[in-house]
């Protein structure tokens, strides 16, 4: 599931030396990094549930290549979250305040607006490659509690919202390189900074002043995690009925 | 000047740098045989030329685009410091100070990290983007209920405009590492306007309902200069016009508000998308530039 280390030049044999552990640190980094960012999620994703999971079809789908894969790949993170929070938001009985799920019904009116918006952009500018709709298997999640406790197997609601918008900031940094049509990287940069203040603001919910911490903020180099899309997509999984390919995104 | 030094400081910002030399082989081969000879690898014109290469095609100028990030978080490590020091800070809850002093660790490390790479590419950091002493003084609150007399007040005006100038330029960047890099600080930049948002009170996106929402930041309308050069020696693109408001409910061609089958608030249209604002307009009097000086 992770992304593979960055190889340091095979073709350099000479390069392997002392002098360069510097750059195997920071591919070391990315590698930890998206393992790190991936544990809460992997923890919903080994719940019991797992062993009983609903019948998923054997076939993959592709989000297809270049930037329509790209906004695919975007689209399929935004249903995701959509998704999140409409669940959210139409709980008839919360465990969040009031003033929570005022911000949550903002939160959940975004992230439906990035789907939609996504959805008729693809369908404007690719025709007939829009990404279908994906099944979300929130089994994982506990949408009584609002952060799980000692002992819980499931996520609580702002456990799941941390991680769906922190691994959202890594999709979208992760993927700004792959996009090819300047247009579509202003958008995703115009998306992405707007996942990042949620992010922050559901941390600061489970833990005040962690907006920025350490364990997602690398203190020494000042930045947030990037993420390709195989091990966003990788981590995703456990979300979703679907099985997604993200190999061919923004190739 | 030490090349393996170079390198590790680029790798920090672009961790595919050893992929860019098209030749590693060669050029380290040839490096190892001039490393040797101490008077040709210290030459800056030789690594210059290593790295102009390796580098040439990804964009027209990453020097420039990165010394305008420098500027700008060199401008808000100045602010921070300046907050720091003052009796303002000294009188907040530990909270507060802890979240202003975990910001400016951020930016200590963004300006320290733009350095090496600027050096790297073979050009000279910016040297500083002071805020104003003169209106600093005029902030007299840390957290006041008026934003344009609260230190706080200000910073999210910084750290708005930090989000939106990010975005102005990443364009430049398209197909890069480098590019990653500049995301990855850019959402740093976004965590901070929110969590700065979230102490004044305000919602943790931009909307209507901002106390701010006439600033020249959140409004737009550049009348000042559009020189593509800057008073700290680097060129910047061309102003066109005026950039989107941050009220803006229309993207990409498509009304937010009423084109996509359901139907959503003009507050909720302009907070799901965070603008972008030119070099020009950040820069102008009206915004940060006017803030920038001894």
């Amino acid at each position: 599931m992770p992304d593979t280390p960055r190889p340091i030049g095979s073709d350099a044999p000479q390069l392997a030396q002392p002098r360069y552990t510097p750059i195997k640190r920071r591919s070391f980094f990315m590698y930890a990094g998206a393992t790190a960012g991936a544990t809460a999620l992997v923890l919903a994703g080994c719940s019991k549930d797992s062993d009983t999971t609903p019948a998923s079809t054997n076939t993959t789908i592709s989000l297809g290549t270049g930037d329509v894969g790209v906004l695919n790949y975007a689209y399929a993170l935004e249903q995701l979250e959509a998704a999140f929070y409409a669940q959210v938001k139409g709980l008839t009985s919360t465990p969040l305040s009031p003033a929570e799920v005022t911000y949550f019904t903002q939160v959940a009116a975004h992230e439906a607006i990035h789907r939609d918006f996504l959805r008729a952009a693809i369908n404007r500018d690719a025709p007939g490659k829009l990404l279908q709709d994906l099944t979300p298997n929130f089994s994982g999640i506990d949408f009584t509690k609002r952060t799980m406790a000692a002992g819980d197997s499931k996520l609580g609601i702002l456990d799941a919202a941390k991680a769906f918008e922190d691994l959202g900031v890594a999709a979208y940094n992760g993927a700004g390189k792959l996009i090819k049509s300047p247009a579509y990287l202003v958008i995703a940069g115009q998306i992405v900074s707007v996942e990042a203040r949620h992010a922050a603001y559901v941390r600061n919910l489970i833990t005040p002043g962690s907006f920025a911490a350490d364990d997602q903020v690398d203190a020494t180099t000042g930045l947030d995690k990037a993420l390709t899309p195989s091990t966003v997509i990788a981590i995703m999984g456990a979300f979703i009925t679907q099985k997604l390919d993200a190999s061919t995104v923004g190739h | 000047m030490d090349f393996f030094k170079l390198i590790d400081q680029l790798s920090e910002v672009d961790a595919d740098v050893m992929g860019r030399f098209d030749s590693r082989r060669a050029v380290f081969s040839s490096l190892g045989t001039a490393a040797k000879r101490t008077a040709l690898a210290a030459t800056p014109l030789f690594l210059g030329a290593i790295f102009q290469k390796a580098y040439a095609g990804t964009t027209s100028t990453p020097v420039e685009v990165l010394q305008y990030a420098l500027t700008l978080e060199l401008f808000e490590q100045d602010f921070y410091a300046k907050v720091k020091a003052s009796s303002q800070y000294a009188g907040a809850s530990a909270t507060d100070k802890a979240a202003i002093d975990q910001i400016k660790g951020h930016e200590d490390a963004h300006v320290a990290l733009l350095r090496g790479a600027i050096t790297g590419l073979g050009g000279t950091p910016v040297a500083a983007a002071p805020f104003k002493a003169a209106v600093f003084a005029t902030l007299t609150t840390f957290n006041g209920p008026v934003y344009g007399t609260s230190q706080l007040g200000i910073a999210q005006l910084l750290e708005d405009t930090g989000v939106r100038a990010y975005k102005g330029r990443a364009g430049e960047l398209l197909g890069t590492a480098l590019l990653t890099t500049a995301l990855q600080i850019h959402s740093v930049e976004a965590r901070h306007a929110s969590k700065i948002r979230q102490m004044r009170g305000q919602k943790p996106w931009v909307n209507p309902g901002d106390d701010a929402v006439l600033h020249p930041t959140y409004t737009s309308g550049v009348t000042g200069p559009t020189s593509t050069t800057t008073p700290f020696g680097y060129g910047i693109p061309a102003y066109t016009t005026a950039s989107p408001t941050e009220n803006n409910t229309t993207q990409s061609g498509v009304a937010i508000t009423t084109a996509l089958g359901a139907t959503y608030t003009t507050a909720d249209a302009a907070a799901s998308f965070d603008e972008y604002l030119q070099a020009a307009e950040v820069l102008d009097a009206s915004r940060a530039g006017g803030l920038v000086g001894a």
